[in-house]
């Protein structure tokens, strides 16, 4: 590598001491790995609740050190509704978006930061401390609240009545979801006015990763959701802490000795309204993310390019455009009008057609392609069969008829947790694997990666397949137990089987913490583009410097130009001057 | 006056030049830009600014989400429910409107008399504008408290109490519009990286965008009852 005009250090506006560097900094890189070990600190917390939650499920007699005893119902359902909180908020939508949107959208596009670095700093710290509000409700009196993760109300509006965590605890999960909203609308303005303002010269829109286009399409539904749920969190806290009624209906009565609520008309509806305008862009918040970083792996380790890229950037936005138009069908068995039902059952089964169009455009990429089997190509492979298995379930689950004995059941459980849980995990796997070398310099492990992919891949489809069955035969979710009924005893052996397989499977992302960490100081050292890619991060140091580009970048081509007939190279990069193309092209 | 002042905010200099890069003026091109073009990028750590006026429409636009929520969810609520009374709202509701829609107008004379860089003139009816935002949030409160007073509460009825937080989550829009304002007028602009006429464009926007909320909220308090 030749030497640049200027060295890092020499940037302009590289902040000095630890602290402007590393903590409180206003690098999009360094805030994309705060973000990244918020959520590894999150989901190691979420993981370590379910194993507790399924553990009871297998063994309800067993007692876990801490508990007092056998667990209680309404511990069970604090570990469950905090699993849900943190998985879904902390991890799913911090990882992919805000981590790897976050190191890597300014880079792909060739700029030098965020539009907006203060307030990229500002988004983060916002949404730490409403990770800390949301760890406290562990620790208050009371416990952590128990009203799951959709926080429906009345038990989430009307205080400790409804449960020991429905005090205090829950009063810190509306406060928590209210900050994190008001943190993911101003990341969310920032990566739109990034991608729009901020592209180097020659980015089209037609030339961005689709990387990009994904984390563009989450940011606007980030946008126009966050806000939605930030109104009905402060709905819900006025009917909690100043005796509104905006959900809670009249004349509730929990028990004999006491007389109703002094609530009245409210209507629990209205809130699920409300939650899944937000409920339902947010699971495409936590997915479009990995279909972005799919294609972008597909395309590198096959070889080839992506398989119809226009296609592939319109499908994204009319996923993101349905994502809108779908939420009552979280709400089938609310006592909808069936007209209605009708209607959100048609969009629903709508969005099948983007769906398939990828799906059927990341098959085609890997198709007649030199395709290289690396760890981030089997979680990105991955991705794809999580994909298509959880997508099929949602197609039973798009319509009425089969919602209404499906929806309370571990179907349900097993359906979100492979399309949306699952196949948002590999995606983030496959990034941390795929740019990994970029953010550190060094590459992971590909032994352990390949062990920790392979187990992981047959552990998950083992934990949650069988509870397609079980929701079939009626098992009910949000159960502690088995409560006395013959049909539920009777499955005891498959939730034996399936927290052993939950078990193994949380055992071995062990191997992936081991990986990480010590592919960091002793990982194969790399240089710039380890993977023979084309995109813009690939033409900067690894690590890149404050500022990312040494020099002004310029794109004279789409992203994914790999297997060019007649070039030297199987790949040629985005930046790669059209004369130095010309002399290398035989 | 010691030094001229950028008059509109078109995106500054080192954009000249630039050719087919998906940022030219007049939006991103769909799907353009085959043939790479040519021209200059960005000095390191310089934002364009109109960057700054994107920021503010996907502000915007996410505000808008926000209030659309609570409206709709007054809608529904009043729909559902058949425990809805009206109360009659304050009148002193209509000299509150009168004075922001006061400053919508000395907002505009501000950003006018900046155009035509005069600072002095700018600053008075900048903090004209102020004055009457103030003078607005503190109209908002006397209306609380005439309700109070006559013991319409947060939790008297759904019907007061979406009037408390509708207009509590205005006034506090407001309220930030406010201290922007004072910002603008006191700062120093020599070192800053935003240029004073972008805030003020930008300041301007947002405060008639308050304004037309309002009235729209004010319409809904007024016809929905």
């Amino acid at each position: 590598m030749s030497a640049p005009a200027h060295t890092v250090s020499e940037h302009a506006g590289t902040p000095h001491g630890f602290i402007r560097r590393y903590i409180f900094s206003t690098d999009h890189k360094v805030i994309g790995i705060q973000y990244w070990f918020l959520a590894l600190t999150a989901v190691s917390v979420g993981m370590t609740l379910s194993w507790l939650f399924r553990t009871h499920l297998a063994w309800p007699q067993f007692v876990i050190p801490g508990f007092g005893g056998p667990m209680r119902p309404e511990q069970y359902l604090s570990l469950v509704t905090m699993h849900g909180t943190i998985m879904i908020f902390f991890v799913l939508t911090v990882a992919p978006q805000s981590g790897f949107g976050n190191y890597f959208l300014p880079i792909q596009i060739g700029a030098d930061d965020m539009a907006f670095p203060r307030l990229n700093m500002l988004s983060f710290w916002i949404t730490f401390a409403a990770f800390l509000v949301l760890m406290s409700a562990f620790f208050v009196p009371g416990g952590a609240p128990l009203g799951g993760w959709t926080s429906y109300p009345p038990l989430s509006a009307v205080g400790q009545i409804a449960g020991p965590g429905q005090g205090l605890g829950e009063t810190l999960w509306v406060i928590s979801i209210a900050m994190f909203c008001l943190a993911s609308l101003l990341t969310a303005l920032n990566f739109i006015s990034t991608t729009i303002e901020m592209r180097a010269p020659g980015m089209s829109l037609m030339r961005m990763p689709l990387t990009v286009w994904a984390w563009f399409v989450t940011a606007v539904l980030g946008l126009l959701a966050f806000g939605v749920l930030l109104a009905a969190c402060i709905l819900l806290l006025l009917d909690r802490l100043a005796s509104t009624s905006f959900f809670v209906p009249a004349g509730l009565v929990f028990n004999d000795s006491q007389p109703p609520l002094a609530h009245a008309g409210g209507s629990p509806l209205l809130w699920e309204h409300l939650f899944w305008f937000f409920g339902h862009p947010e699971v495409y918040i936590a997915i479009v993310p990995a279909m972005g970083i799919t294609s972008h792996v597909l395309s590198n380790f096959s070889r080839k390019p992506v398989f119809g890229y226009k296609a592939m950037a319109y499908s994204l936005c009319a996923i993101g455009f349905l994502s809108f138009t779908v939420w009552g069908h979280h709400m089938f068995v609310s006592g909808m009008s069936p007209y209605s039902a009708l209607a959100f059952s048609f969009l629903t089964l709508a969005i099948g057609v983007p769906s398939a169009i990828k799906t059927f455009n990341w098959l085609g990429t890997l198709w007649g392609g030199k395709i290289q089997f690396t760890t981030p190509m089997l979680f990105a492979i991955g991705f794809v069969s999580f994909f298509v298995t959880g997508g099929l379930s949602g197609l039973f689950l798009a319509q009425p008829s089969l919602d209404m004995p499906l929806h309370d059941t571990y179907f349900v459980i097993a359906h979100f947790h492979i399309v949306m849980g699952l196949a948002a995990m590999f995606g983030i796997f496959a990034g941390t694997y795929y740019w990994f070398p970029k953010m550190f310099g060094r590459r992971m492990n590909e032994k352990l990666g390949k062990t920790h992919f392979w187990i992981s891949f047959v552990g998950a489809y083992l934990t949650f397949m069988p509870m397609h069955w079980m929701g079939i035969e009626g098992a009910l979710r949000r159960y502690a137990g088995p409560g006395g009924l013959g049909f539920l005893e009777r499955m005891a052996p498959i939730q034996h089987f399936i927290t052993i397989a939950a078990f193994i499977t949380g055992a071995v992302q062990l191997l992936f913490y081991f990986n990480f960490f010590w592919s960091l100081r002793h990982g194969e050292k790399v240089g710039e583009n380890p993977w023979h890619a084309t995109t813009l991060e690939w033409s900067i140091p690894s690590p890149p410097p404050h500022g990312n580009f040494l020099t002004a970048p310029r794109v004279y081509r789409g992203p994914y130009e790999y297997s060019v007939p007649g070039f030297t190279e199987d790949y040629v990069p985005q930046h790669l001057k059209p004369e130095e193309v010309a002399q290398a092209t035989t | 006056m010691a030094h001229t002042l950028p008059i509109t905010a078109e995106p500054p200099t080192v954009q000249v030049g630039v050719n087919d890069t998906g940022i030219g003026p007049g939006g991103p091109p769909q799907g353009g830009g085959r043939d790479g073009g040519g021209g200059s990028g960005r000095a390191p750590g310089a934002v364009p600014q109109r960057a700054y006026f994107t920021g503010l429409t996907m502000g915007l636009a996410a505000i808008l989400m926000f209030f659309m929520a609570l409206v709709s969810a007054f809608i529904v609520r009043k729909g559902l429910s058949n425990d809805w009374r009206a109360f009659a709202l304050p009148p002193i509701l209509y000299l509150n409107t009168l004075i922001l829609l006061v400053s919508s107008a000395t907002i505009q004379m501000a950003r006018g008399k900046l155009a035509r860089e005069d600072l002095s003139g700018f600053r008075r009816w900048w903090a004209v504008t102020g004055v009457l935002g103030l003078l607005f949030v503190g109209g908002q409160l006397v209306a609380w408290r005439q309700l109070v007073h006559e013991g319409v509460y947060l939790a008297t009825n759904p019907s007061s109490s979406f009037f408390y937080v509708l207009t509590a989550a205005h006034g506090v829009h407001l309220l930030g519009g406010i201290i922007v304002l004072a910002v603008i007028g006191l700062k120093n602009w020599k070192k800053a990286r935003m240029t004073r006429s972008t805030a003020t464009e930008m300041a301007t926007i947002y405060w008639h965008f308050m304004d037309v909320l309002w009235i729209f909220l004010f319409l809904l308090l007024k016809l929905g009852q």
